[in-house]
Parts: structure tokens; C-alpha cells; sequence
């Protein structure tokens, strides 16, 4: 295969070329940098409470202020880019593995294993994400495993629809007939010849959706469903901070600020990455 | 047409019939008793029992299930087990709230998006275009309750024109509409990025097609072109998405009638799961779910209505 390295070397070069994907890609990734390296980075322990220095205003000792507790919200914020990006990276990629090889089975075999499917995929489709992801987390209650569950309950009905209706458009391709016409077995064609090609377009959705997920677990979290205090996530934060909205305006602003800027560096890949693979626009 | 709609709506049926037994099921799996949170936790047993039993959750599951689609198709959804008051009074009290809400932010959106989505398909490449992708990446990341958030620190604390909470009265127009402002166009705002994007985009694979440089190369003025060639086939997906984009609105304004202490659904409904008042929450999903399943059936519809070259079989 010779034309692997060059294939590699080809999406690499538009991928650096391309700078939505760019700034999108390094954005993600310094936040990516910041949940990992949280402990060796933050100043001070999310946790630790100084009651003599509550609803501190920005100063050289607490860059971002302190909350109601005289918690340090710099602090604060980059431990909670931990539980947004655990959940939203995991719960779509859950949500994607499911619903991907959903989509495809019922693609591929049609009749009733695909009414079946999709029909159950409409179904889940009926509940807006939010109002689906409240029932559930109030079902399941609220930690870090079940918001997981629930959030890839609510992205997997949506990748089994793309996964589907992509593997429909190729499947009449004459790479897939000649496959079939000399005898390659189902699985095989799927996953060698269909899934290599949607691929592209999974990646970008899942992209996408990672801010989607986010935004979804700062919801609950903001409406009290989210993960539960004292561990730092944006959402409680803000929902902290509304309390003292007027007094320490910052606290509220300043974690938003983190939740909006981490799902428009995902929104950036995607969009960047798209643009990439899209043919109709490659060579413009 | 007509056979169409008949096919349409009776295939809603059987899939709102499922929504609502899936609505039932996770109202049933939900944590605590809902006799001893409309009790408080010291009620004696006895109490506990006799209000189950009034509540029909002694009976077996499969009637409880029966009772709840019969009451449902008679069109009675309960009594709060709360309040004590009838789950459909607090809803008429309360939807009006969340319709204008939304219907605002939907007309709003078209309003602003669609104009900025041509500018920036026309002029692509250009400084417009370029704003408006970044104005609408931002608006498609945001969450709505932050928006809120930052318009109320704005709006109301640093420039206290608008109030912050409540939903105004309903009667008093002006109060009304100033109670309104904010919450809608922190909707607004989310809305118009998302038509935006969608017009620039629908726009510019019509700009591709072959019968643009077709009347092009006839010699049609451009800006002739762009009416009656391009924006009458961009409109399609423009509305058909419309229906979509309507359903993720309702999701949001869950979010901003929390921030702005709005009377409205959303409000009911997370009241309803913090209060553990399981027949308001039943009834709650349960229209919400009739309204995403309308919007679905009538976004089919418009679909075909506007474009007579789609055929359903």
C-alpha cells in the first residue's frame, strides 16, 4: 500500500493548512492539556475553603476571585474542565460506538431488523435531548457514570440516523457491488468497505456533538441534576454563582466563559474538519 | 396531498403511543414514593398507604398503565400530587408563557438569520462573510442559560432597563413584552446562528447547481438569479430545518425560563422532578413529547407542500 503514508501526509497537510480545524484542534487540545495536568497547574485546592476571603473580587493571589465558600474560582475552573470533557468525550464516543453499528446493522440488512431499529431510533428522537437527559438523570440519579449513560443514551439514536443514512447512500456504490459480486461476507463489507468511508463524516459529528454533550451536562448541572457539589464542574459553578450575581458577578462569567470557549473549540474541528473532507469544497 | 396527510398522521400514532409508554415506564422507575413526598417523611404509615391506595399506585402496573392512556385519551391529566390542584389548570396557566417565548424567538430568528445568512453566501469569502461565521459558531456553542445570564448582567443589574425575574402579566401588554424582551432574545440570539449558518449553507450548494449558470450565462441579472432561482430553492430546507431547530428550542427555553424565573413548561417540569410530583412531570413530558411529534408531522408536510418533486412511497 503505497499510497498510505501519502494518504496520511495529505489530510495532515490540509488539516495545518486548514485554520478552523487548526485553531479548533489546539484550542481542544490545550484544554484536553489543562483537565489532565489539573493538579500540577491549579494554585490552589478546588476544595479548600478560606472563610475570611469569600466573594473576593480578581487579585494577585486569587487571579479569578474566590466564591462564596473562599474557594479559589481559577482553581475551581480548571478541575471542572475535568468533568466536562470526561463526560463529553466518553458519553459521545459511547453514543457513537452504538449507535454507529445500529445504524449500519439496520442499514445493511433492512426488512425488519431495520424497521425495527429505527423505528426506536424516531422514537428517542421525539424527546428533546434536554428533556430526555432530565427524565433519565432523574431516574438514575446524578453522578459522574450514570450523566455518562445518559448523555450517550441521548447521542446514540442520533449517530444510529447518520450512520444509517450514510451507509444507504453507499451502499448501491459500485466499490460495494464489486465486493459482493466476488463473494465478500456482510461483515466484512461493512466494516472494510462502508465503515472506512463514513467515517469522515462520523468523526466530524462526533466532533460536533462533543459540544452538544458538554453544553447538555452543563444544563443539568446548572438546573441542580449534574454532578454533585462540592466537586467542581462549570455548571454548578455558575449556578453557585447566580446566587451572587450582583456581589461577584465573576464567578458565573468566568466558568460560562470556559464552557462556551471549550464547545466552540470542538465546534471549530468539526466545522474545520468538514470542510476538509468535503469534496465540493476541496480545491476551492 | 390529502392521502398523503391521512398516511402521515396515522403513522404518528402508533409512535406517540410508544412515546407515551416510554413516558410512563421512566416515570415509574423515578427514585422515592411519590405518597411520601406529597406527605413529608414523618407521615405514619397508614397515611402513606391510604394516599397510595387514593393515587391507584397499589394497583398492579399494567392497569395503572391502562388507567393512564385511558385518562390521557379522555384528556385528563390528573391532580397534581402536590398541590392537589388539576395538572391541566397549571398547564393552560403556564403555556402561554412558553409559546410566546418560543414563537418569539423562532420569528426572530428567521427575521435576522436568513437576511445575514444571504449576505454572507453572496459576498463569500468577504469580511461579512467571515463575521457572521464567527457570530454564529458562537452562537451555536453557547448555552442559552448562559446567554441569559450575561443578558441579565447587562440589562437588568448593570443597566437595570429590563427586570430579571418572572413572567409579567399576561394582560398588560407593555409589562408583558418587557418581561419577555430578554428571555426571547437570549433565544433569539442561539436562533439566528443557527438559521444563519443553515441559509449561508443552503444557499451556496444552490449557487453550484447547474441551472445558476444556466440562467447565468443566459444573462440574467444577478440579482434576478438570486431571487427567483437561488433563494426559492434554498427556502426549502430553510423551513423544512425550521421544524428541527424549533424542537432544540424547546430544549433551551427549559434553561432560560430557569434563569429568568419564567412561568412556563420547563419551569413546571424540573419544579415537578424536585418536588418528586410525579403526575405533573408525567403530563409535562408527555406534551412536550405531543409537541415535538406535531412539529415532526408538520415539518413533513411543509417539506411536501413546498417541494412537489418529493415523493413518498
Amino acid at each position: 500500500m503505497p499510497t498510505e503514508m501519502t494518504q496520511r501526509q495529505r489530510m495532515w497537510s490540509a488539516f495545518i493548512r486548514n485554520r478552523t480545524a487548526l485553531v479548533g484542534g489546539l484550542l481542544a487540545l490545550t484544554i484536553i492539556l489543562i483537565a489532565i495536568f489539573a493538579p500540577w497547574i491549579s494554585p490552589f485546592d478546588p476544595l479548600e475553603q478560606d472563610p475570611y476571603f469569600r466573594l473576593m473580587g480578581s487579585n494577585s493571589k486569587h487571579w479569578l476571585g474566590t466564591d462564596d465558600f473562599g474557594r479559589d474560582v481559577f482553581s475551581r475552573i480548571i478541575w471542572g474542565s475535568r468533568v466536562s470533557l470526561l463526560i463529553g468525550v466518553i458519553s459521545v464516543s459511547l453514543g457513537m460506538i452504538v449507535g454507529t453499528a445500529m445504524g449500519m446493522v439496520a442499514g445493511y440488512f433492512r426488512g425488519k431488523v431495520e424497521s425495527i431499529i429505527m423505528r426506536g431510533v424516531d422514537i428517542l428522537m421525539c424527546f428533546p435531548d434536554l428533556i430526555l437527559a432530565i427524565a433519565v438523570t432523574a431516574a438514575l440519579g446524578s453522578n459522574l457514570f450514570n450523566l455518562i449513560i445518559t448523555i450517550g443514551i441521548v447521542m446514540t439514536p442520533r449517530f444510529a440516523r447518520l450512520a444509517h443514512g450514510s451507509l444507504l447512500s453507499l451502499k448501491e456504490s459500485e466499490y460495494v457491488l464489486a465486493a459482493q459480486a466476488i463473494g465478500a461476507k456482510a461483515p466484512r463489507i461493512i466494516v472494510r468497505h462502508i465503515f472506512p468511508n463514513i467515517f469522515g463524516e462520523l468523526l466530524v459529528a462526533g466532533a460536533l456533538w462533543v459540544g452538544v454533550a458538554i453544553r447538555l451536562e452543563a444544563n443539568l448541572a446548572f438546573i441542580g441534576l449534574g454532578v454533585q457539589p462540592p466537586t467542581p464542574t462549570w455548571g454548578n459553578m455558575i449556578r453557585e454563582g447566580v446566587d451572587v450575581l450582583i456581589n461577584a458577578p465573576g464567578i458565573s462569567v468566568y466558568s460560562g466563559l470556559s464552557i462556551l470557549i471549550t464547545i466552540l473549540s470542538f465546534n471549530l474541528l468539526g466545522d474545520g474538519i468538514r470542510d476538509m473532507i468535503d469534496p465540493r469544497l476541496r480545491g476551492e | 396531498m390529502f392521502n398523503y396527510t391521512v398516511r402521515r398522521v396515522l403513522q404518528s400514532i402508533p409512535i406517540l403511543f410508544v412515546v407515551l409508554t416510554l413516558v410512563f415506564i421512566v416515570v415509574r422507575i423515578l427514585p422515592g414514593d411519590p405518597a411520601v413526598a406529597a406527605l413529608g417523611d414523618y407521615a405514619s404509615k397508614e397515611a402513606v398507604n391510604a394516599l397510595r391506595e387514593k393515587m391507584g399506585l397499589n394497583a398492579p402496573l399494567w392497569l395503572q398503565y391502562l388507567r393512564f392512556i385511558a385518562d390521557l385519551l379522555r384528556g385528563d391529566l390528573g391532580v397534581s400530587t402536590i398541590t392537589g390542584y388539576p395538572v391541566s389548570s397549571q398547564i393552560v396557566r403556564v403555556l402561554p408563557y412558553t409559546l410566546e417565548l418560543t414563537f418569539s424567538a423562532i420569528v426572530l430568528g428567521y427575521i435576522f438569520g436568513v437576511p445575514l445568512g444571504i449576505s454572507a453566501a453572496v459576498r463569500r469569502n468577504s469580511f461579512v462573510d467571515y463575521f457572521n461565521r464567527i457570530f454564529s459558531l458562537i452562537g451555536l456553542s453557547v448555552p442559552a442559560f448562559y446567554l441569559g445570564i450575561l443578558l441579565i448582567l447587562i440589562f437588568s443589574i448593570k443597566f437595570p432597563i429590563f427586570p430579571v425575574v418572572g413572567g409579567g402579566d399576561l394582560s398588560n401588554l407593555s409589562d408583558n413584552l418587557k418581561h419577555l424582551f430578554l428571555p426571547a432574545l437570549s433565544l433569539a440570539l442561539i436562533m439566528t446562528a443557527y438559521i444563519t449558518r443553515m441559509t449561508r449553507s443552503s444557499i451556496l450548494d444552490i449557487l453550484r447547481e447547474d441551472y445558476v449558470r444556466t440562467a447565468r450565462s443566459k444573462g440574467v441579472a444577478d440579482r434576478i438569479v438570486l431571487y427567483k432561482h437561488v433563494l426559492r430553492n434554498a427556502l426549502i430546507p430553510i423551513v423544512a430545518l425550521g421544524g428541527l431547530y424549533a424542537v432544540v428550542l424547546i430544549g433551551s427555553s427549559v434553561m432560560v425560563e430557569i434563569v429568568f424565573s419564567r412561568p412556563g413548561l420547563g419551569k413546571l417540569m424540573v419544579g415537578a422532578i424536585k418536588q418528586r410530583d410525579y403526575t405533573t412531570l408525567q403530563s409535562v413530558m408527555v406534551l412536550y413529547t405531543v409537541i415535538v411529534v406535531i412539529i415532526n408531522l408538520l415539518t413533513d408536510l411543509i417539506y411536501k407542500l413546498i417541494d412537489p418533486r418529493i415523493k413518498y412511497d
